[in-house]
């Protein structure tokens, strides 16, 4: 086994962007080479569903301890994991916030550096990471013994057929299970985290706007936001935002879309004023129809737009709001 | 509380970026620099829990001369001291690499928290904080918005996705990386840039931390990314391409 793929769940199910972390897994090496791995305090259920995908293997591995995610309860598991599977050559998993908070200290652990947040996997192999917030990117190698650490960007792995293709474990029967008990003390557990909570019931339910206008850093203040609320007005649209606005105060925390904020699929996302940082895109890309407004010709937001108009939003807003009201009349 | 803070100097944001001609980074001459955002965000909550339960701010950043001019900023916005360690090289040391010379510099001191930012707009590896947390054997949390000091060391908000948060409690001392948008970012007033200049910077040379290592990976090649969509920019005049995009939006692509 080479290929350790490390599987988040949330809610007794496993993520999404798991599956995206084994379609990146099986660039490094055939399925039946890649070992799944859960790790919880009960993980028999997440097995099951494991056992079912075209993997070599499922390894459970499973502590009272590990219950709550905590970097040290993982970082440990995982580091004990892997020094038992010494023939491990890739780790791989799903570019999350909790794969953020440990795998870089795990990846320590053992002399190792993380490539993180990686959206392509070339002949090498070579290792596809954006830089600059999506304006370039960079190809990265890795070098030496011991096992390669890699995390896998949302999306990035994921033509649908694929992930369709990957419910089915044609010819065999569910891959085997095993159980891995790591050895783990409650003081070598240095945090104490709480359940996860949210903040107050979201008033703005962004996921179901048929149009979206959504502002970012362009906008330049907070008085500007009037030319961006009469577009909206103008288009019958919400309003949203990317993160600087929100972390400004220039509009609630709820109007946020993106990775830390709500994830839209409107029929109309219109971008003002918005650079397209993957924290932005992953929230958006999968609207129907994208337009982009911006001054900088080579802005990463272009990438996934439609349509898009170069230019100074304080010129171009204005303009397309009487443009769109003509249209109405 | 003696906090130390780990920064960074990035590319401005607004800044047009060209790749230099070996392609393995963009070209640094006549670039604008600034502060990493997120760093900002941790010097701002270090200088908030000096504010509320006193102690020291101790900024801390690596890479060439040029460094020093945003860890300025940090002292004329309130951190009592800095230490700049010289290193022309970062971009050729792996985060690993880079996080062994912040950890050398950083373990003399002793400090009670190191604060910075969850990542850098540049490399964007979000790592640094977590590596150093390891490399000196403290807990940590990463994309904290609020802490709290307890009797027993820290109560800290964490951020999830999608809206959800988490809190977590922690012995000091700890190692924190910061999210954006927890507090408001302060200015340097003309007074905090008056006395930044009579505040200690002390530069060490990155050779002298003895943290000297082969990186473990190692970014090869920089490119311009390959467009996901073909995007028709419509042209002319702001008035014209307004009125091209309405036209647009009601026949080819119907959402209007």
């Amino acid at each position: 086994m080479s290929v350790l793929l490390v599987l988040e769940e949330s809610g007794g199910k496993i993520k999404r962007a798991s599956w995206e972390a084994l379609v990146a897994a099986s660039k490094l090496g055939p399925a039946q080479d890649v070992s799944a791995v859960v790790i919880g305090a009960q993980t028999e259920a997440l097995a099951a569903e494991a056992a079912a995908k075209p993997v070599g293997k499922v390894v459970r591995v499973e502590h009272p301890l590990l219950a709550l995610y905590t970097a040290d309860g993982f970082s440990i598991a995982l580091h004990q994991l892997i020094q038992n599977q010494s023939s491990t050559k890739w780790v791989v998993f799903p570019h999350t916030y909790q794969v953020r908070d440990y795998a870089p200290a795990l990846a320590c652990r053992m002399g190792q550096v993380l490539i993180g947040d990686v959206t392509g996997i070339e002949d090498g192999p070579i290792f596809t990471r954006q830089l600059l917030q999506g304006r370039l990117n960079g190809s990265y190698r890795h070098s030496g013994n011991g096992p390669c650490f890699v995390s896998v960007q949302a999306g990035a792995f994921r033509p649908d057929s694929n992930i369709d293709a990957l419910d089915a474990n044609p010819g065999a029967g569910p891959a085997p299970i095993e159980v891995f008990a790591p050895m783990l003390e409650a003081a070598q557990i240095r945090t104490k985290p709480s359940e996860p909570f949210r903040e107050s019931a979201q008033a703005v339910d962004l996921g179901s706007a048929q149009r979206i206008v959504s502002v970012g850093r362009g906008i330049k203040g907070a008085e500007n936001l009037p030319l961006i609320e009469a577009l909206a007005g103008a288009l019958g649209a919400e309003l949203a935002a990317s993160r600087p606005i929100c972390d400004n105060g220039w509009l609630p925390m709820e109007r946020q879309v993106g990775s830390s904020g709500q994830t839209v699929a409107p029929k109309l996302y219109l971008a003002v004023g918005i650079s397209g940082a993957i924290q932005h895109l992953v929230g958006m890309k999968g609207s129907q129809c994208i337009v982009a407004i911006n001054k900088d010709p080579d802005a990463p937001i272009f990438e996934v737009a439609d349509y898009g108009i170069v230019g100074d939003l304080f010129d171009v807003v204005p303009a397309l709001t009487e443009a769109v009201k003509a249209a109405k009349q | 509380m003696k906090i130390v803070v780990a920064i960074k100097q990035v590319p401005d944001r607004d800044a047009p970026v060209r790749i230099a001609a070996n392609a393995k980074w963009i070209e640094e001459r006549e670039l604008q620099w600034a502060m990493n955002e997120p760093d900002a965000y941790a010097l701002e909550e270090a200088l908030q829990l000096k504010e509320k339960h006193g102690g020291e701010v101790i900024v801390l950043s690596a890479g060439p001369e040029r460094v020093g001019s945003t860890i300025r900023e940090a002292l004329a916005k309130g951190a009592d001291r800095a230490i700049h360690i010289v290193c022309d090289d970062l971009g050729s040391r792996d985060a690993l690499g880079v996080a062994r010379l912040l950890a050398e510099a950083i373990r003399p001191e002793n400090p009670d928290l190191v604060l910075t930012g969850l990542q850098s707009e540049d490399l964007g590896l979000g790592q640094t904080g977590v590596i150093l947390a390891e490399l000196l054997g403290l807990p940590h949390a990463t994309l904290i918005l609020h802490v709290e000091k307890t009797d027993a060391g820290l109560k800290v908000k964490r951020e999830l996705e999608e809206g959800w948060f988490q809190s977590i409690e922690m012995p000091l001392p700890a190692v924190l990386t910061m999210q954006s948008g927890g507090n408001k970012l302060r200015y340097a007033t003309l007074m905090g840039i008056k006395r930044a200049k009579t505040k200690e910077l002390r530069a060490v040379n990155a050779a002298e931390l003895g943290a000297e290592a082969a990186p473990v990976v190692t970014l090869e090649q920089i490119a311009v990314p390959k467009k996901q969509k073909s995007t028709q920019i419509l042209g002319g005049s702001a008035k014209e391409a307004a009125a091209a995009l309405v036209e647009k939006l009601k026949t080819e692509a119907r959402v209007l």
